[in-house]
């Protein structure tokens, strides 16, 4: 058991200050654990997010010394016993007061998306899908949404990238749509357009803070990337698009890799 | 005089109050049906209620993985699980709507693990016959949550996020007329008038000091119901899953999933005994193996071998670990080890128990590829909650309805593991569709008092207001003390009557509480509008408690160790009395419909061999 100094911040998006407290840190703590005895022992008002305390549900996320964390998944032990941890709010979203912030930028990019489409027909039986087809959707699945790689992204940092990017989030959403073997929504002009996929330019920022370890960059954000140019870039994909649809394309597409796979 | 014309109102025809996985499928439900504007209230943000913890999986009778399952089986399973208590026609609907549900949520975009067919997989659980619980690794509950809200948010239904749920206001003639809530960003109030209401609102899993529930768990629903006059049903019965994570003690009560029983995990003590084999109750002696030989072969998908005996119900596990404990073969940190990392291989554990995998890493610094883990018994669930009817999920007061965790009856004395979720599908949807239809049958809008605005709001802002006054914070502590040591998991007269004498002297230091700061986003506050509620739930459960002296299911007196058979006869209601005192009441349960009770009571090799020419019935002839 040691006594340790915390700066947290208190006020709202105008106005606020970092407030010195100190407080005794047991066997085990997690930060979240010190600001919830904090705010019982010392300052009732101290208002902050959190939900399940076990890394599922993504509602505490904050900044420990500038860098975006989860506080129930952060142990006190990672930290020397005479250093000061500073505790401020996300920095891409308004304060609403203290360490909460108003996200719900994030949950309006989410309204925006095509929801899951499967078609009629398939819905009149069992869906069979095999379990490798739906590997990486289910990576992208594990997503709690606790907005770290948004407030990460340094696209949405910018505050007019807002307007151009939906984040790394939705991307990554966007992507267990498309790879959905289910779905029949095609959603590639909206990720270039109205999701703004061009904007990342693949710093990985987003990848490194999240706690799921979900390889967003790699593994959805540059995907996407890539069926956009073959869409709208790739002059022999443009006419090949042109003349199939959606579902024609993928039978198509199958066709042309397993008679290619017969050569290679 | 509080004057209330400043504030605003909204208008539903269906309000859903909580939007975990019943709520989200109640408010969906509702919204298809044609004109019936829907709004749904969450505590929190969208998407983060307490079913985002839920890891096993959810039950549903599908049948890909043994295609001996049938509705018949999960009911019986269900029924025997929940000591024959259960509401009859509850577990029934439940168990044959559930396979269809599950089937919706995977058209909705759940990307279910898969079997090598390439259908929805099913792992093993406590309780269950067969393979019967639809499964996402350990993250169930997420791939729920994440599938409903981002379904739901294309239905136009109108979502209030971060907004308390105060007090229901009711008409002249005692029907539902809308509810007053808090906005907990800014502290202002909304009155929202509707035609129904539907309480999602979870259990009160927060009265106890180890468990596994999170802020939210609060007994809103059972205390704002109650306070409006309708009953409450079954409060004895809470469930303490055998294993949440006891070290370090920051982290106590955390859930380990049963999926790690599931997948081949077992129990020891300190001696390296596997002690469940010790445990069995003779009515389950039949079907769970008898020898660590016959155990591994089960595991292996032998069919001719019986079940582990660490995957008996919960209550049953729940209180071996405690007797180890109590007898000194414990774990190092007052616990039983759970040890996986024997029985399959690292690969193995990483792909069927991830999150597991990482809880265990992050918070305890243990590899529970390589070690065992420590867990004992945390509160969980409550079987008990608000009355309902079951083919309607009315409760006793016209137009509020209940469902999921917040409806008392379906898994009477025990809930089997992976029968809530399925429970939140098959009654949220449920509950949705009939209020939609009261809702319709209402000539107009149902008219609200502003009296009992007025009381209502100025009874929340007092606690502000107040000069000084006790700290909500430290009364939670000495309740969730008390329940923990009076009400716990294993009880005696002596103790709970000491337990409800102290629960009386916190309502009263409740009246005298005080939040300080201002009404904007104020945790203080917030709890202290919690408590009341929290205060009732305890109260109720420690009332009912008292008067079964029986033990069954989870519901264990150590004055009365064993069932009373004429206790089967019987429910214990609570609900506020004339003079404002809670009043407990033994009540007589109904009978069964005979087929129901045939059913439920058909021995094992009986019902496997009906329910195998059902099937051949069904099967197209060649």
């Amino acid at each position: 058991m040691s006594l340790r100094n915390f700066k947290i911040y208190r006020g709202d998006d105008e106005r606020g200050e970092l407030v010195n407290y100190q407080c005794e840190v047991t066997e085990g703590m997690v930060v979240l654990d010190v600001i919830h005895r904090i705010q019982a022992d010392q300052a009732n008002d101290l208002a902050c997010r959190w939900n399940c305390k076990a890394g599922k549900c993504g509602s505490c996320s904050i900044e420990i010394n500038g860098k975006p964390r989860l506080g129930c998944m952060t142990r006190m032990n990672e930290f020397e016993e005479d250093q000061t941890l500073t505790i401020t709010p996300l920095k891409s979203f308004p304060v609403i007061k203290d360490i909460v912030t108003d996200v719900s930028w994030n949950y309006k990019q989410n309204q925006e998306i095509t929801p899951f489409t499967p078609s009629e027909e398939s819905k009149k039986k069992d869906f069979v899908m095999m379990q490798k087809d739906v590997d990486r959707v289910q990576e992208f699945r594990k997503c709690i949404e606790c907005y770290l790689c948004q407030n990460m992204c340094h696209v949405i940092r910018d505050n007019e990238g807002k307007e151009n990017f939906s984040g790394p989030r939705y991307m990554a959403r966007l992507a267990s749509l498309e790879m959905h073997p289910m779905d029949t929504a095609d959603r590639i002009e909206d990720v270039k357009d109205k999701h703004g996929s061009g904007m990342c330019n693949i710093t990985r920022c987003c990848t490194e803070v999240c706690p799921e370890e979900i390889q967003i960059t790699d593994d959805a954000i540059i995907p996407l990337k890539e069926r956009v140019v073959d869409r709208f870039y790739d002059p022999v994909m443009m006419l090949f698009n042109k003349i199939f649809s959606k579902k024609e394309r993928q039978k198509t597409k199958s066709k042309v890799s397993s008679f290619l796979r017969m050569f290679f | 005089m509080l004057d209330i014309s400043g504030i605003k109102r909204l208008q539903f025809d269906v309000l859903v109050i909580g939007a975990g996985g019943a709520g989200l499928s109640a408010a969906i439900a509702a919204s298809q049906e044609e004109d019936i504007r829907v709004g749904l209230v969450c505590k929190s943000l969208l998407g983060k209620a307490h079913t985002v913890m839920a890891e096993g999986g959810m039950a549903a009778a599908l049948g890909n993985v043994d295609e001996r399952d049938d509705w018949k089986i999960h009911f019986r399973d269900t029924m025997r699980g929940g000591k024959m208590l259960n509401n009859w026609k509850m577990a029934e609907i439940h168990a044959k709507n559930a396979p269809e549900r599950v089937r919706e949520l995977e058209h909705w975009g759940a990307v279910f693990d898969r079997t090598r067919d390439g259908l929805i997989n099913q792992r093993n659980f406590g309780g269950h016959r067969y393979p019967r619980l639809a499964h996402v690794g350990d993250r169930t509950g997420l791939e729920m949550i994440r599938t409903l809200q981002d379904h739901g948010i294309h239905q136009g239904i109108d979502i209030q996020m971060e907004c308390t749920a105060l007090d229901i206001l009711k008409d002249d003639e005692g029907k539902v007329s809308g509810i007053v809530c808090m906005y907990r960003e800014t502290g202002e109030f909304i009155i929202f008038e509707t035609k129904s209401l539907i309480f999602a609102t979870g259990g009160a899993g927060k009265s106890w000091e180890v468990t596994s529930n999170s802020w939210e768990y609060t007994g809103d629903g059972y205390g704002m119901a109650y306070e409006a006059g309708a009953e409450l049903i079954d409060m004895e019965f809470n469930q303490f899953h055998p294993t949440g994570m006891v070290w370090p003690p920051s982290v106590k009560g955390i859930l380990v999933t049963e999926g790690v029983r599931g997948e081949g995990g077992i129990l020891k003590n300190n001696e390296g005994k596997r002690f469940m084999f010790d445990y069995i109750p003779e009515k389950f002696a039949n079907e769970t193996a008898d020898s660590e030989e016959e155990a591994a072969r089960w595991l292996d998908g032998d069919k001719s071998a019986r079940r582990p005996p660490e995957l008996l119900t919960r209550d049953v596990v729940a209180r071996a670990i405690n007797t180890e404990v109590k007898a000194g073969r414990g774990s190092e940190h007052g616990g039983a080890y759970l040890d996986i990392a024997t029985q399959r291989s690292a690969e193995d554990i990483k792909k069927k128990l991830p999150s597991m995998y990482h809880q265990f890493k992050v918070l305890a610094e243990l590899d529970i590829t390589k070690q065992a883990m420590e867990v004992g018994p945390t509160c969980h669930y409550f079987m008990g909650g608000i009355k309902v009817e079951a083919e309607t999920s009315m409760t006793t007061v016209d137009g509020l309805f209940a469902c999921g965790e917040a409806a008392g009856g379906m898994h009477g004395a025990n809930r089997l593991g992976g029968n809530s979720l399925s429970d939140l599908l098959v009654f949220g949807n449920l509950s949705g569709v009939k209020a939609a239809e009261y809702s319709r049958k209402l000539k107009g809008m149902p008219k609200v008092k502003d009296e009992d605005i007025i009381r209502i709001i100025k009874s929340a802002t007092s606690i502000l207001n107040r000069e000084k006054g006790n700290n909500p914070y430290l009364i939670h502590e000495d309740l969730q003390k008390n329940m923990q040591y009076n009400v716990g998991i294993i009880r005696t007269k002596n103790e709970i009557v000491d337990g409800i004498e102290k629960i009386e002297r916190m309502k009263d230091e409740f009246k005298e509480v005080k939040a300080a700061g201002s009404s904007q986003f104020n945790p203080g506050w917030h709890e202290a509008l919690a408590l009341r509620n929290l205060l009732i739930s305890s109260e109720a459960v420690a009332k009912s408690a008292l008067l079964r002296e029986e033990s069954r299911g989870a519901h264990t007196r150590e004055d009365f160790p064993d069932e009373n058979k004429d206790w089967l006869e019987y429910n214990i209601i609570n609900k506020k009395g004339n003079d404002g005192k809670m009043v407990t009441v033994k009540e007589k349960r109904g009978n069964p419909e005979p087929e129901l009770k045939r059913i439920a009571n058909s021995s094992i090799e009986d019902l496997e061999n009906e329910v195998k020419k059902d099937h051949e019935k069904l099967m197209p002839k060649v």
